[in-house]
């Protein structure tokens, strides 16, 4: 099987991934063989992608929504809430009403 | 042939003139379900009681002459990024296992209003992320025309349903080519329409400013049914759009003759099976023969389009992946703090395609790379906009083929996310820039695999659209059918 | 050397609209947990926002109000972290083009008035309440976290100053300036006891005469003007120690501990945060046409600094002018119609803010049942003698119940006094003449007797005589 090689072969730029601190702000709590596993594959990624530094040309920004829609508001209406003992069901955990979740931070 | 193997319009007149019903209609889907799911794995779930409810109130209302338009009594399958009220909804991911959503897309609550016999949600990869659905938390969908290749994805649960005619018609949705892609593959018509016509609320997002549902069918006709009926402004979807829609089936066999239509250069050559290339190639003639002007058009900015997707679509997805933590529902790692127990998790949760993407988009948004990654993704894509602006200053409608290859085999691109990646090559320019396009089946190749056709019209042209896709669907005269060695499961 | 603090004050304020920000679920403090959720703002998966009209109106209102451009344009952003009272793990909050900037507010401390800058105010959704339980409120030490959402997507207007504030006073100043201006504009409920209106400080100190600013530290925490000022004394104080020890100033945030009356520093995750801002996809853009904008404006009440400068230019001190400025908007229309009727202003404002604010404040009623022209005419008839101050306080007591118009209340109560002077000349030489003693005491020098006689009159008249007018009488026939 073969693709355009215009989108595999082009220059690669060195990119450099600080893949444990990406995780850790994604939340992601990996191996360090996980870790080395996608840091080399979103480098081979990443060197692609930099392809969009090609583009020549005045710098553009892309509107908002595709078509460029603007305003769209709601009136200051209330309207029903959900059942509390139907949001509660799908919770792993709670008590008196309330979700539950272990301290923010590690003890200890 | 079978009833479940008709056209949405062909079934619907059968339910009207009364010598089908609605019920043995779902019975015929369902039963062709039971004897092709342990091949396809088309279903993650079969709603066989809310499905026979829902056909039975549609045989009661016909019998009363209460007539709620084309969709009425017809069996269709959701992909399971749709949230269906109390029934389990999971986007293929093990991070929701078990989730029952306590509220109905609007494109739910559009269906049931429209007579609509649900019987299923469909596989899909994870979190609607992939090309092949081998990316799902509950094992992978195989094609019907060859159950040793993939469907194509990420609607490929949808589309095996489809071909396979286990539902007539499906809702999928489409990122970067998760409708047209898979319906390419498994030899159907599958639609993306304009961004912000089909309400996204209870669409599990993927990528916001990309994701858009639509149809997976058996014909032009009734895609463009489908969409009359799922599509419309809604109130609680902020990127919806508000003015005037247009009737999808004005022009359905008007023909082409006078119209002006653009051949994409960028969107064929090298990477493009022959057997692709020649398909595609005799279809513009045939186009051309039925009285269009084809226009080769240079748009060169579709060569860094996929680029600019794989930034744009893994940066929003990691903000909208950010929600399972396992607080609030779905699955729960153990954790003696809250930090640790979202990172663990998370991890358990989500598969390794859904992994990448979020480390990817965390790290195209993170200080530092923003501007050079997903800020120039941005700009990319206006510039992919202004290319599509001028061409249709040209043209009434572009073409391409829809995915470069025919259907590949199971766990040939796996471990090559890049190459996965490719396979959106061709669709991914209409993603960016918000606009409709659909794929018709044309042929088919020497193995018997189908071979998808991309037409592509500007914002709100859905009528434009669907009067070529209905010639080419004219001209192409596909009827080839899956040969599927039926099995009881 | 001289340290000269630099201070820049963030404010929250919640919107009081009836429905959340970005959807219909009720705005309610203190309803049972959980219970005014949705899809939307529990971040149900497929859940998308809308944004509140009214919210958006009342961030411009703030914006004008503070004297800031409003944005032709203005976009939602995603602020990007992780915690549990976050449903989507997101905020939807706003970067780099915000509704409102470049405002500003005056305070006056001391009789002084500065200007202070306004960078920005922008919109953003309230995040939900975590209890950290068996915790003594401190966040490390918890066993649990308990989570309600019902504050969850509750509209929320960030005000942020620029660094122009040079003390404790002027942080407090500041603080209780915006807080009147959110309240007179009607879109908050401004209580800081609820948590609806709260305040954090970002606290520098550098060399007097310096260009450059010190590191600044963040305090929160702080439930009160009182704790407000209190907290941003101790950290200058405390940012001086350090560098005054040869220490040097860490940026973190720091808690305001309110019992100890000293700032905690927080223990920081490790790691900086980068909140990976971007366009909120799920939202578009807000044009903010001149006719809307108008609009809003035409709506704006008249706020308090050009309210007391008003007051001050109908003749009240600026003391007066503040006090009766933060009255009610019942209380102050009534010292309006009364001045406009023709009564002085400052005696009438004395009125407002003394007596009928008491009665208001002890009878916690809603209603203020008197008229600024009754009002003009009590204190009319206190200037022409007609009652006496404290007889008028009775009189104003008879009005707010209900009794009828000042005169009549005097009347029918027997108020009035006894301004006839040959039905006082008689009272006053009966009583002289039942003391002989005492006249012989005035003619020896001793003029305080005149206060004894004083009363005396009073007490044959029962009250209803006008002192001064007896006092003049007596000292006529004493020295005559």
């Amino acid at each position: 099987m073969s693709f355009p090689t215009g989108f595999l072969h082009f220059p690669a730029m060195p990119i450099d991934i600080d893949i444990a601190h990406v995780a850790r702000l994604a939340r992601l709590d990996l191996t360090d063989d996980e870790l080395e596993v996608y840091r080399a594959q979103l480098g081979v990624i990443l060197d692609h992608a930099a392809k969009v530094q090609s583009l020549q040309g005045e710098p553009q920004v892309a509107s908002a929504h595709p078509l460029g829609f603007v305003n769209a508001y709601r009136d200051d209406v209330v309207v029903p809430s959900l059942d509390r003992d139907e949001v509660l069901a799908a919770a792993p955990e709670t008590e008196d009403g309330y979700f539950v979740a272990p301290p923010a931070l590690e003890t200890g | 042939m079978s009833p479940n193997d008709l056209t949405i319009v062909a079934a619907g007149e059968r339910l009207r003139a009364g010598d089908l019903t609605a019920v043995e209609l779902l019975e015929a889907t369902l039963d062709r379900a039971h004897r092709t799911e342990a091949q396809l794995h088309a279903y993650l779930t079969i709603d066989r009681d809310g499905a026979l409810e829902a056909a039975a109130a549609a045989d009661a209302d016909l019998a009363k002459g209460v007539d709620r338009g084309p969709l009425q009594g017809i069996p269709m399958a959701l992909k399971d990024n749709m949230c269906t009220r109390g029934v389990e909804t999971t986007a293929s991911s093990q991070i929701l296992s078990g989730y029952r959503p306590p509220y109905d897309a609007t494109v739910v609550t559009r269906l049931r209003d429209a007579g609509a016999v649900i019987v299923g949600k469909t596989n899909l990869d994870e979190f609607a992320m992939g090309s092949s659905t081998e990316n799902s938390g509950y094992g992978a969908t195989y094609n019907p025309w060859d159950i040793s290749r993939v469907p194509g994805g990420s609607s490929g649960g949808s589309a095996a349903a489809v071909s396979a005619g286990s539902a007539l018609c499906a809702l999928g949705s489409d990122t970067g080519g998760s409708i047209r892609q898979p319906a390419s593959l498994s030899g159907i018509v599958g639609m993306k329409p304009t961004y912000g016509t089909v309400s996204r609320y209870g669409l599990i997002a993927f990528a916001s400013s990309l994701d858009q549902i639509g149809p997976l069918s058996r014909s032009v006709t009734d895609a463009a049914v489908t969409l009359a009926t799922i599509w419309g402004h809604d109130p609680r979807d902020a990127t919806s759009y508000a003015g005037d829609y247009p009737d999808p089936s004005a022009e359905l066999g008007r023909g082409i003759d006078g119209m002006r239509i653009g051949v994409v250069s960028e969107l064929a050559g090298e990477g493009y099976e022959p057997a692709v290339e020649s398909a595609v190639s005799s279809m513009v003639e045939s186009l051309a023969e039925a009285g269009a002007e084809i226009v080769e058009l240079s748009l060169p900015t579709f060569e860094i389009a996929l680029s600019a997707y794989y930034l744009i679509a893994p940066a929003e997805a990691s903000a909208n992946l950010a929600r399972f933590d396992g607080i609030r529902y779905g699955h729960r790692a153990d954790g003696s703090s809250t930090e640790t127990l979202m990172a663990r998790t998370r991890a358990e949760g989500f598969g390794p395609e859904v992994t990448r993407r979020i480390l990817l988009g965390t790290y195209a948004l993170s200080a530092g790379y923003y501007d050079a990654f997903y800020g120039q993704a941005q700009r990319v894509r206006a510039a992919i906009q202004d290319d599509f602006a001028r061409a249709y200053e040209q043209v009434d409608a572009l073409v391409s083929p829809t995915s470069p290859t025919v259907a590949f085999p199971a766990g040939a691109r796996v471990d090559d996310p890049l190459a996965m990646y490719l396979s959106d090559i061709c669709t991914i320019p209409s993603n960016l820039s918000g606009h409709p396009a659909i794929s018709v089946p044309i042929g088919v190749d020497g193995q018997n695999l189908p071979i998808g056709f991309q037409v592509m019209a500007p914002a709100l042209g859905e009528t434009t659209l669907f009067r070529v896709a209905a010639e080419v669907e004219r001209l192409a005269a596909f009827t080839a059918r899956p040969v599927l060695e039926e099995v009881a499961s | 050397m001289t340290w000269e603090p630099v201070i820049g004050i963030e404010v929250h304020a919640e919107l009081s609209t009836r429905s959340k920000m970005f959807c219909g679920c009720a705005v309610e403090f203190g309803a049972e947990p959980n219970t005014n959720v949705c899809p939307v703002c529990l971040g149900l998966p497929g859940a998308l926002p809308v944004p509140n009209r009214q919210a958006i109106e009342w961030i411009m209102a703030i914006g004008l109000a503070l004297d800031c451009q409003v944005a032709p344009m203005s976009v939602f952003h995603r602020k990007n972290y992780f915690y549990a009272d976050l449903p989507k793990n997101y905020q939807i909050s706003q970067f780099d083009v915000p509704v409102c900037s470049e405002g500003h507010l005056d305070i006056s401390v001391d009789g002084a008035t500065r200007t202070i800058g306004i960078e920005r105010a922008h919109m953003e959704e309230d995040t939900g309440k975590s209890t950290h339980v068996g915790d003594g409120g401190r966040i490390h030490a918890a066993q649990s976290t308990l989570l309600d959402f019902n504050r969850s997507g509750v509209p929320l207007v960030e005000i942020v100053s620029k660094p122009d504030i040079r003390s404790a006073a002027e942080s407090r100043a500041y603080a209780q300036e915006l807080r009147a201006v959110v309240a007179e504009l009607g879109v908050s409920d401004a209580r800081l006891e609820e948590g609806s209106i709260r305040f954090d400080a970002n606290v520098s100190v550098r060399p007097e005469g310096a260009e450059e600013y010190g590191t600044k530290v963040e305090i929160k925490n702080m439930n009160s003007f009182r704790s407000l000022e209190r907290a941003v004394e101790f950290e200058i104080a405390r940012q001086i120690e350090v560098l005054e020890s040869g220490g040097e100033v860490i940026q973190e945030t720091r808690h305001w501990d309110e019992e100890a009356e000293v700032t905690h520093s927080m223990r920081t995750k490790e790691g900086s945060s980068d909140y990976r801002y971007f366009t909120e996809p799920d939202l578009v853009p807000m044009v903010m046409d001149d006719t809307w904008i108008a609009r809003v404006r035409d709506g704006l009440p008249e706020l308090p600094a050009a309210r007391r400068s008003r007051y001050v230019s109908d003749g009240l001190d600026p003391h007066l002018a503040g006090v009766l400025s933060d009255m009610s908007g019942s209380l102050r229309s009534i010292y309006d119609d009364a001045v406009a009727a023709g009564a002085p202003s400052r005696q009438t404002a004395n009125w407002v803010t003394g007596e009928v604010n008491a009665w208001v404040r002890r009878t916690e009623s809603d209603m203020v049942p008197i008229t600024g022209a009754q009002l003009a005419e009590l204190v009319a008839m206190v200037e022409d003698g007609t009652v006496s101050s404290s007889a008028a306080k009775e009189v104003l007591e008879g009005v707010l119940s209900g009794e009828g118009g000042p005169r009549a209340v005097a009347e029918a109560r027997d108020l009035t006094q006894i301004s006839d002077t040959s039905e006082l000349v008689a009272a006053v030489e009966s009583v002289l003449a039942e003391n002989p003693d005492a006249i012989e005491s005035f003619r020896s020098g001793e003029t305080k007797v005149v206060g004894f006689l004083v009363g005396q009159v009073m007490r044959a008249t029962q009250g209803k005589a006008d002192p001064k007018l007896v006092n003049d009488l007596l000292r006529n026939k004493l020295s005559g």
